[in-house]
């Protein structure tokens, strides 16, 4: 290939094939400076913003939803084009004709769709109803085949969240390769891929992967008439920044057009686009204000992206989040940094625009981060709460220098490897109906092998250990299964045709699964270990509760003999997990990650033998039971650090809060111990932190005047929130965590 | 050798510079009207640890020291337990971890020398600048505190200056300027600090049912302090 667009590009082997991350370590600038550079928002900017921020105010005063477009399906090209203000926007492009109106998607599941429009006021048109008599949804195809365990599974809440109504998410398209190649070279690569498997024996996986190739090639074609619409021509190369930034934008709206997922994250576009932002500086036709003001323009486009969702949906996934995660910084192979000056010019839209939780910002830290860099990373943390952090020197290890984190803490080589998302299964709960053989006491329901309830008054750990390795053999199995379910109508269903589209056509897969209540189960294991517990049984000779009396070891304060558990439990589960085969060979994959569902999962959970009451929220993540840590906030982090990334490819959330004093008595100093401790924490191949510096007496404010914090967002658990968004139960919960203070 | 511990924070950032592990030592001669930590002043209370068990610990969290950080030892008074302290401090600097004392400077004897030979920094509590309400608010003699201080400084041990600062104690211009007029006679003396007296100590009280002397005091703001400093022209 050879393009006039590409003059100033150096390299070859990025021309020949599709390979952007070639293309960017032959031409980016890495930067090593610190935030002096930067310039704050234009007039244009701030009048966009205006009218952005009383689109937001409508949008709370309505109950968190603007406006719903009940008539069209969403997809590519359904809608007229849509402007904030269109003489001014740089970057231009809506997911439906107007800002903030949500469309409805109801390929994932039609109920889903109907009793969010319910939710709000609205009613789904007769229209779209009628057309969907005749249209079989995922949802639908998912629940012919369920067996009557996997329902009852779902139902009692062992397993919960599972992408069986909802478009699955946690796909990253390689959107930069619009703006690299343009659309036509794209469409031609994927031809020659579609004649090359039609050569092979036409077997039932290379029929669908032809079926998908077609889509796929169909949905490029459509992405190229929105662009369009726009009036832009996107066959061809971007020929300067402000169209890389549009055409790559062009192609991550036709994903969140055509697809309702749960995470539509962006991957790693920054240091992609700096490479033409150089380009243009050193061509003399863009400066610093005029490069920022793109950055600003684009990152307001993604604040504006909206999925419509049912309430029950945000009690799992609190605060209205798309995960549209952009990944920043990190190193090279070769050991130099992958920062350039838009890293910070993107951390800089924080300012700019003002805190927000989208796009859900997410530093690849390393240690050999330039200091400059990371000094200013911590100086965001404090000043806008809204970034999160992951460990790029035990990432790069197994994804490469090029890959992107899907939803909090998914990695994934952009383009390369695609992910199944299989949301969680709830660890304290099998625990329980392990020791009652069977038997849901919150639901009444029996499930799963059928033994004898846990007959003694003592806890014999070995005992306990068999027993809930059983029980663990047996959710594994069909947690396996019901994914395996999910996926393959999914992709039969609901298929990603455009995000497909944007990665090689033979693509790693992992299937993700994940686990609640970390911290609850490795204390309950540690109290029937370590302290008295005593089994408290209903007349029917059913533990539903438990009495402990003596101290034990607690997980959070980096004591070896608890935390030794919760290492032990997430090897036992991957293993177990591993031992049945996924759809389309998948990698298993797990995370210990719990978005805001510690909340829900908890309501559904008896009380545990750590001392938690029945219905009471587990801790986020893989958090330490909030206020059991008792040595200090390193402490808390070194326990969190000992679970190994090796057993949880899929990632190890952790949420830290601490208030200002506590990392030191002046701003400087607090910048530097935040690094300091991000260092060293990461330095203990520790996976993933979310970083909120503030009081909680704030956030008690916030909870009772509502009003007066109408912007205040905070990190949750792998993404941010606007803590009004969250429910008054989620909110409690939050405020209720362990807050590290100044001793 | 072991000594009596009251507890440990792994995270502190306001007990010399950097990221740094805090030791609280059990035991205290002196009832400071302020004190921070009434749960450290008996003598019998705490657990024992040897300095080995703690110096393992300390290691745990060499990652997050960077340059600056270290260990502090506070209490309690840990110039009560000097040998315990000495032998933790050289495992330390064996180490070559940065050590601080963070002492009220009111004991002076042969193990304290040998404890200062061991410590890289010194944050020296000069709790009051006048005589009088030294002896009233603290129960011990300020000419204590003077003494060790020329210790440091025959020693050259860098030194910080800190007080807390109390509304209507000693929140004036007057004493805040006779302690940079100490630190500025100290060569070894490289900061001076006010610290706001603070109140989330109030339920350790309560809970060991001892009356707290200053409860009744409105906590030191951010502005007092801005106030002070700029009486003083620093």
């Amino acid at each position: 290939m050879k393009f006039e667009q590409w003059n100033g590009f150096c390299g070859n082997e990025w021309q020949d094939d599709i390979n952007v991350r070639r293309f960017i370590r032959d031409n980016y600038t890495p930067y090593t400076g610190d935030h002096s550079f930067l310039v704050g928002p234009t007039e244009r900017t701030e009048k966009l913003m205006d009218k952005f921020n009383e689109l937001l105010r409508l949008e709370a005063e309505r109950g968190g939803v603007l406006d719903i477009d009940t008539v069209t399906v969403s997809s590519i090209n359904n809608y007229a084009p849509g402007y904030l203000d269109k003489e001014n926007e740089l970057i231009v492009g809506l997911q439906t004709d107007a800002p903030l109106r949500r469309g409805v998607n109801p390929f994932g599941g039609i109920r889903m769709v109907r009793s969010a429009c319910e939710a709000y006021g609205y009613k789904l048109s007769d229209e779209v109803e009628n057309e969907f008599k005749y249209r079989t949804t995922h949802n639908e195809g998912v629940f012919r085949v369920y067996t009557d365990e996997m329902r009852k599974a779902r139902h009692i809440g062992i397993m919960t969240g599972l992408p069986d109504a909802y478009g699955r998410g946690r796909i990253i398209g390689d959107y930069r390769r619009v703006a690299l190649y343009g659309a036509d070279a794209l469409i031609e690569h994927k031809k020659a891929d579609k004649a090359r498997v039609g050569e092979n024996l036409m077997t039932a996986d290379n029929i669908r992967l032809c079926e998908e190739l077609s889509q796929q090639i169909s949905f490029l074609g459509k992405m190229v008439v929105l662009a369009q619409s726009y009036g832009y021509d996107i066959t061809k190369p971007a020929k300067n920044a402000r169209e890389a930034i549009q055409w790559t934008y062009f192609a991550y709206l036709s994903a969140i057009k055509e697809q309702n997922g749960a995470a539509m994250s962006m991957g790693r576009v920054s240091t992609f686009f700096d490479i033409y932002i150089e380009r243009d500086i050193r061509n003399g036709v863009l400066d610093e204000t005029g490069a920022q003001e793109l950055i600003d323009d684009f990152v307001m486009k993604l604040r504006m992206a909206r999925h419509l969702r049912t309430p029950e949906y945000n009690e799992l996934f609190g605060g209205d989040p798309m995960w549209i995660t952009e990944s920043l910084g990190g190193m090279s192979h070769s050991g130099t940094t992958l920062v350039t000056k838009t890293t910070f010019r993107v951390l800089n839209t924080l300012y700019n625009l003002g805190p927000a939780p989208e796009p859900n910002l997410t530093v690849l830290w390393s240690e050999h981060l330039p200091e400059g860099f990371k000094k200013f990373c911590a100086k965001v943390s404090i000043d806008t709460d809204s970034i999160q952090y992951e460990n790029d020197d035990i990432m790069r290890v197994n994804y490469g220098d090029d890959y992107g984190i899907a939803c909090c803490v998914s990695a994934m080589k952009i383009g390369k490897q695609m992910q199944f998302f299989g949301a969680r299964c709830n660890l304290p709960k099998l625990l329980l109906l392990a020791l009652n053989g069977g038997y849901d006491t919150v639901s009444g329901m029996k499930i799963g092998p059928q033994i004898e309830p846990y007959g003694s008054d003592k806890f014999d750990y070995d005992a306990v250990c068999n027993r809930f390795h059983i029980y663990l053999e047996w959710l594994s199995r069909l947690y396996v299964n019901t994914m395996n379910v999910i996926h393959y109508m999914h992709d039969k269903y609901a298929y990603e045709k455009i995000q497909m589209a944007l990665h090689d056509t033979d693509v790693e897969r992992l299937m993700a699964f994940g686990v609640a209540g970390l911290s609850v189960i490795t204390d309950s294991f540690s109290a029937m270990k370590y302290a008295d517990v005593k089994p408290i049984r209903d007349e029917n000779g059913y533990i539903v509760d438990f009495e402990t009396k003596g101290d034990f070891p607690k997980f959070g304060n980096d004591d070896d003999r608890v935390d030794s558990i919760a290492k032990n439990v997430l090897a036992d589960v991957i293993g177990e997990l591993r031992k049945t085969p996924t759809y389309k060979n998948a990698i298993h994959t797990l995370s210990v990650l719990t978005i805001t569902s510690n909340v829900v999962y908890g309501k559904k959970t008896g009380a545990t033998p750590d001392g938690r009451k029945a219905g009471e929220p587990f801790a986020p993540g893989a958090n330490p039971m909030h206020n059991r840590e008792c040595c200090g906030a390193l402490a808390s982090l070194n326990s969190v650090a000992k679970i190994p990334y090796d057993y949880c490819r899929d990632g190890i959330s952790n949420t830290f809060s601490i208030v200002p004093d506590a990392l030191g008595s002046d701003e400087e100093t607090r910048v530097a111990n935040l690094a300091g401790i991000l260092d060293g924490y990461f330095k203990k191949h520790a996976h993933h932190i979310n970083i909120n510096v503030l009081n909680r007496q704030k956030l008690i404010d916030a909870y009772n005047n509502p009003d007066l914090y109408p912007n205040l967002t905070i990190r949750v658990s792998g993404y941010a929130v606007n803590f009004h968004r969250l429910s008054r139960e989620q909110q409690k919960e939050v405020i209720s965590r362990t807050f590290h203070e100044v001793l | 050798m072991t000594g009596r511990i009251n507890s440990i924070q792994t995270l502190g950032t306001v007990d010399g510079p950097g990221v740094r592990f805090v030791l609280f030592m059990q035991g205290c001669p002196l009832r400071c009207a302020y004190c921070h930590n009434p749960d450290t002043w008996d003598f019998s209370g705490g657990s024992e640890a040897s300095a080995t068990e703690i110096f393992e610990k300390v290691k745990r969290y060499r990652d997050y020291f960077g340059e600056e950080g270290g260990v502090t030892v506070s209490g309690g008074e840990p110039t009560m337990q000097a040998d315990f302290v000495r032998e933790l401090f050289e495992l330390c600097k064996n180490e070559g971890i940065h050590t601080a004392l963070d002492t009220s400077g009111c004991l002076w004897n042969d193990k304290i020398e040998k404890l200062l030979s061991v410590t890289d920094l010194c944050l020296l509590d000069y709790k009051m600048t006048n005589g009088a309400d030294y002896l009233r608010y603290t129960k011990c003699e300020k000419v204590a505190v003077d003494k060790f201080l020329s210790e440091l400084e025959a020693r050259n041990i860098d030194t910080w200056l800190r007080q807390v600062i109390v509304r209507g104690i000693n929140d004036n211009a007057e004493s805040v300027k006779y302690l940079y007029d100490v630190a500025d006679r100290h060569s070894c003396v490289k900061k001076v600090e006010l610290l706001k007296f603070r109140k989330l100590c109030a339920p350790k009280y309560e809970n060991l049912g001892i009356e707290f002397p200053f409860g009744n005091i409105e906590p030191t703001s951010d502005s007092d302090i801005k106030r002070l400093l700029e009486a003083v022209n620093k």
